[in-house]
């Protein structure tokens, strides 16, 4: 056992006195997301006891536990729960699992993003469990009257060896429900965790099947008006005026009004993003007709700055690869003179478009704001920060405020920049009435918070040995300026430049799965592809041999470094082993390996021959995240991530004309369909037992590499320019 | 406004509603089944799909006036008691990411298998290509359509 102290989260254990025992209503709203057996259902508890503000325990044993964080399909819905389950000690099928609301007096970081849900939640939601745990020990301890260290615990049991006692959780939660919270609580060793490394279906998978309501746009309330919004059709245009008395008499229309999303005086959150400042509003009593409001509205929109083009986006990020920033963002001995005396020098620029994030549920919220209070329910990544911008915007404390988040159908980072939150609360108190905000699809595609496009130039330097000397990034974003200056190779090449410039355009970017490491992984890994041919070197060799560098004589400091060369040749060496690399598959296969969000990946990819974009055929792909909570699930999240980096790399962009997108839904936005995706994904995690690290984007930013570097043996051409299916050949005759 | 008297999940249902309104938002909006989900309103994801007369049709741009007589089938009328082979092949391969698209998924796979008990990988492939996930759960579709072939 470990003994912690109680003191990081430590709020979240101390219980409010005034709900615990007091026979706690079970669910908050309507959408009471929990995963319940029908043998569940039948035998609910008469009574529950909070133990803490994690998990209740009911008078027959039955444990509710909250999932603290928003749930996008990354599953933390299933595995944070698991955790605590875990150190409670309770069996699986006893635990029903509720999505909590926002409440920062218990929970820290409600957040979906950066894959750090179980990483930052690890700590917390073992301590969860643990205080938990003890208190049920202290309570049976008492009732005995032997040493609560005699106690053991198995499958929400506790048990007396000397004195043959025994009791279920369930008759000793009253009991534990008047303990003192202790001050120091024991964790479980990792090597004698039962739940924790056992597959665990999706709690809400039965809903999902079945089709019950659990998403944003499900959500249906007495009296509700239902709401959209038209927003300038170009980036660099603004609302000028329109005549909105025809539209307004239509059938089921309520209202149609221009607004202004955020006031002068907002005090705007990170998560408010580009947005757009002023909207129109079209309420009325259901979708459609206000749909077909909106087909009729005619709205005057003025330009208020340039009108941004693709072309435009191109020729002005190549220009700016023409030239050094200011200050590099890293330098290391001297790439010049290296590349003077190097015996071959490798050149090459790559290249990636705008992505919308194209979640499959668009964006939508619940709003029913009174003078009294505000309540918000829907599909947000950041509820925290939506709370700080509404009570800003509605000028309202966040006390008279509630934000309930539902399941999501996709984040992507989308949901991170809550603006549709802000606009239906908006729509809401002016109407004073319930209001849900709906997006179209062509509402969601061209609203913006796009991934930005970017561009990225690498020339590298070998000696005559096909040794890396010499190592030079410069690379450029719409928004964003893509180098990881410290992460691979940095450390492991004696001369090393890393340049970043970032181009400001008025077309909204915003963090897209895997920010950044979703292009330049690819581009890099295509690049390292390149070196290591030029150097008559096998790929993998000559990366290995890389990271034996930085891990015996690392160039500069080695803490700068922002990467553990033996865990990420690690994953190397694993699917090396796995693919039987080195053998003939008789398929072209390219290898990458990547870093970020603090995770391991190294992929090995086999396509068919054919035509044009041959079919990947199978993908090798071992991951270091440390501890697997729930193997399973870590597998869908794996193949998801490869299949969507394939995706978007081969098929998908957004471009713009004049500043309007050229795409605005899914006949013209290509993404990857069924028979495109890989007829076959194996993975393997690296059991080492360190601490957990996400999983829901580290997968998809190397794919976009394994998939370059088997298109070069497929094809004999190298593929810069994403999307990969636009650099077909062109035909002939 | 007009009234329409439909066959959903084999119950009669009455509503009074513009006669272009698509199913979709007939469902949705005016009986409060909201499985069936809005995606694209063009007919390219299939989030929308449900059964019409047996086969796998998009709910976005079918036309309340255009129904007539026909059976429509949604997800939650696919089993009793979310027991069809298809939801739970669903369930044993753990299919669902977001679970979104998963409605339409379902819909779309009962009734390929309805029409053809025992697809080739290529049939299977080529009947939910027009089903969009997002998520990337390819590969577990195909493989949840084997197992339900199977039982």
């Amino acid at each position: 056992m470990t003994l912690v102290r109680t003191k990081i989260g430590r709020r979240a254990f101390i219980r409010n006195t005034g709900l615990a025992g007091g026979g706690l209503v079970l669910g908050f709203n309507w959408l009471a997301s929990c995963k319940m057996t029908p043998e569940q259902v039948r035998s609910l508890p008469k009574e529950w006891f909070e133990l803490n503000g994690f998990l209740k325990v009911g008078d027959n044993g039955l444990v509710t536990i909250m999932s603290p964080n928003p749930e996008i399909g990354q599953n933390v819905k299933t595995a944070m729960p698991m955790i605590i389950a875990e150190e409670l000690d309770v069996a699986w099928k006893d635990v029903i699992v509720e999505q909590a609301p926002l409440n920062t007096a218990i929970f820290t970081r409600q957040l979906a993003g950066g894959s750090q849900s179980i990483r930052q939640g690890w700590e917390s939601l073992r301590m969860a469990g643990a205080t938990a745990r003890h208190m049920l020990k202290e309570a049976a301890a008492q009732a005995w009257q032997v040493p609560s260290s005699e106690i053991t615990t198995k499958e929400g049991q506790l048990m007396h060896e000397a004195s043959g006692k025994s009791a279920s959780f369930g008759e000793m939660a009253s009991a534990a429900s008047n303990i003192e919270v202790p001050q120091e609580v024991e964790l479980k060793e990792t090597k004698s965790f039962s739940i924790i490394g056992t597959d665990k279906k999706n709690v809400d998978g039965e809903k999902i099947v079945t089709g019950k309501p659990l998403f944003g746009l499900d959500v249906q309330r007495e009296g509700m008006l239902t709401a959209m919004i038209v927003h300038p059709p170009a980036f660099g245009m603004k609302y000028k005026g329109m005549n909105a008395e025809s539209v307004k008499s239509m059938p089921g229309i309520k209202d149609v009004f221009h607004f202004e999303v955020y006031q002068e005086d907002t005090e705007k959150q990170w998560s408010d993003g580009g947005g757009i400042p002023e909207l129109v509003a079209i309420v009325g009593n259901s979708t459609w007709e206000c749909m077909q409001a909106k087909k009729a509205l005619e709205v005057e929109w003025e330009e208020d700055s340039k009108l941004e083009s693709t072309a435009y986006h191109d020729e002005a990020l190549t220009a700016l690869l023409e030239k050094a920033p200011e200050q590099p963002a890293r330098k290391d001995g001297d790439v010049e003179a290296a590349f003077k005396k190097a015996a071959k020098i490798v050149e090459s620029t790559y290249s990636a478009p705008y992505l919308a994030h194209n979640t499959m549920e668009p964006m939508n919220f619940f709003a029913h704001v009174t003078p009294e209070k505000a309540e918000l329910l829907g599909p947000i990544q950041t509820p925290e920060f939506l709370e700080l911008t509404l009570a800003s915007r509605l000028g309202m404390p966040v006390e008279k405020i509630d934000v309930m988040m539902t399941r999501m159908g996709g984040g992507f980072g989308r949901r991170l920049y809550g603006t549709f939150a802000v606009e239906a609360a908006v729509i809401s108190q002016k109407m004073n009435a319930p209001v849900k905000l709906v997006y179209t699809r062509e509402d969601d595609m061209t609203q913006g918070t796009y991934r930005p496009a970017y561009k990225v130039k690498y020339k590298a330097g070998l000696d005559e040995n096909g040794n890396l000397i010499a190592w030079h990034v410069r690379g450029a974003g719409t928004n964003d300026d893509l180098i990881f200056e410290n992460r691979f190779p940095a450390g492991a090449v004696d001369n090393y430049l890393a340049e970043k410039h970032s181009l400001q355009t008025n077309v909204t970017t915003g963090a897209w799965r895997a920010p950044r490491s979703n292009f330049i992984a690819g581009a890099e890994q295509a690049f390292m592809d390149e070196v290591a041919e030029a150097s008559g070197k096998d790929p993998i060799e000559f990366r290995l041999e890389l990271f034996d560098r930085a891990i015996n004589s690392p160039v500069g400091e080695p803490e700068k470094n922002d990467y553990d060369p033996e865990r990420y040749a690690g994953v190397l060496k694993l699917v090396k082993e796995k693919s039987n690399w080195g053998t003939d598959s008789g398929k072209s296969r390219g290898v990458s390996a990547y870093y970020c969000h603090n995770s391991y990946v190294a992929q090995v990819l086999d396509l068919e021959d054919g035509d044009g974009i041959p079919r990947v055929d199978k993908v090798w792909c071992a991951v270091d995240c440390g501890i697997v909570i729930n193997p399973m699930s870590a597998k869908n999240q794996v193949e998801g991530g490869i299949v969507d980096g394939i995706g978007h790399a081969t098929y998908s962009a957004m471009t713009f004309k004049d500043g309007k997108p050229e795409q605005s839904n899914f006949d013209r936005y290509r993404l990857i369909r069924n028979a495109e995706a890989p007829k076959e994904i194996e993975t393997y995690f690296v059991d080492n037992g360190i601490d957990p690290t996400g999983l829901g984007e580290p997968s998809l930013p190397p794919i976009v590499g394994a998939l370059s570097n088997a298109l070069y043996k497929a094809t004999g051409r190298r593929h810069y320019s994403q999307p990969f299916i636009n650099e077909r050949p062109p035909l002939v005759g | 406004m007009a009234t329409y008297t439909l066959n959903i999940n084999g119950k009669k249902q009455e509503v009074d509603v513009d006669p272009s309104t698509p199913i979709l938002w007939v469902l949705r909006d005016h009986l409060s089944l909201v499985g069936t989900k809005y995606g694209c309103g063009i007919a390219q994801c299939g989030a929308c799909t449900i059964h019409l007369d047996g086969k796998a049709t998009r709910s976005c741009i079918l036309p309340i006036s255009s129904i007539g007589e026909q059976k429509i089938t949604t997800i939650e009328g696919l089993s009793e008691n979310g027991d069809h082979p298809v939801q739970k092949a669903w369930l044993e391969v753990d299919v669902p990411q977001c679970g979104y698209c998963q409605a339409g998924q379902i819909m779309t796979a009962s009734a390929l298998l309805e029409s053809n008990p025992n697809p080739s990988d290529e049939e299977i492939e080529s009947a939910m290509n027009g089903n969009i996930c997002r998520c990337g759960t390819y590969l577990r579709i195909r493989k949840a359509v084997k197992t339900a072939a199977k039982s």
